[in-house]
């Protein structure tokens, strides 16, 4: 999961090695943090936070095999 | 860009190693002889192999399945990503077993998917192309499902003299709905609400 979200996020950046990504297992979920160069900010939300969403969905599939939730915080 | 040099007896050779190691087609790859093999003389003297170097060419549709390859490696699916461009087109197939939960429910995730690869691969470009991905002939599948469904709700609007409110749907979908029914005379279609809630009615024409 932490793959996927690092894999989306450096090809959508203008910065890929500014990305960087912190995985937390906590009692029912994964917290996945994503942080990218501050004029990135746009590319991984977009507007009203398209990117964003799409992000989660296709990580929320990546972690059907998993019985927690994944929570994805863009900081 | 991944480029690579490869010495062998033949040029042929040292191609087919290079493309080999990128793991790439041969319609995939600029080529370009470093150098040319010598056989010597007498095949003692001055033998020298065959150099080439091999350049992955960099297309909007080599490196959307480049990303692609990546993001199935990483959630451990196994899928064949075949890729067709044409004009401002790029049309990409996903072909596997058990590839139900890249489409997610009605296509949500393969929409998402192919929403983030579009943006990435046209970052930054002067000339953006449309990227068209499907699983397993999955929207050819929904397309007709829809166009099933939207026949059978018009009728049912035409009998009971009634709008039939169809739930929520992106642009793509109520397109379908829209140009499967603009033919009939005897009901109507309009959009309501707003994305990503908008959803077609079908109001019967009152004579």
């Amino acid at each position: 999961m932490r793959e996927v979200v690092e894999i989306l996020a450096k090809a959508l950046v203008d910065n890929p090695d500014k990305v960087s990504i912190n995985m937390v297992e906590r009692e029912k979920s994964f917290l996945i943090e994503l942080k990218v160069a501050p004029e990135d900010m746009g590319k991984v939300i977009g507007k009203q936070g398209r990117i964003a969403k799409a992000i989660r969905t296709v990580v929320k599939a990546a972690a059907t095999k998993q019985k927690k939730k994944v929570i994805i915080e863009i900081i | 860009m991944q480029a690579i040099e490869k010495t062998a007896k033949t040029v042929q050779e040292a191609v087919k190693q290079a493309l080999n190691e990128l793991g790439i087609e041969r319609e995939e790859a600029d080529i370009e002889v470093v150098e040319e093999p010598s056989k010597g003389l007498f095949g003692i003297l001055g033998v020298k192999p065959a150099r080439v170097r091999v350049v992955i060419k960099n297309t909007i549709g080599l490196r959307a399945k480049q990303i692609l390859g990546n993001v199935l490696g990483a959630m451990d699916i196994a899928a064949e990503v075949k890729v067709h461009e044409e004009n401002e087109n790029v049309h990409i197939n996903l072909e596997g077993s058990d590839l139900g939960v890249l489409i997610g429910r009605r296509g949500e995730t393969l929409d998402a998917l192919q929403y983030l690869v579009s943006l990435s691969v046209n970052k930054n470009q002067e000339h953006r192309k449309k990227i068209f991905l499907d699983i397993e002939g999955y929207r050819k599948r929904r397309e007709e499902t829809l166009q099933k469904l939207a026949i059978k709700l018009a009728d049912k609007a035409r009998q009971r003299g009634r709008n039939v409110v169809l739930e929520p749907m992106n642009s793509l979908e109520r397109r379908i709905i829209h140009t499967a029914l603009q033919g009939r005379d005897d009901i109507a279609t309009f959009s309501e609400g707003e994305e990503p809630y908008r959803k077609i009615i079908i109001a019967p024409k009152k004579y």
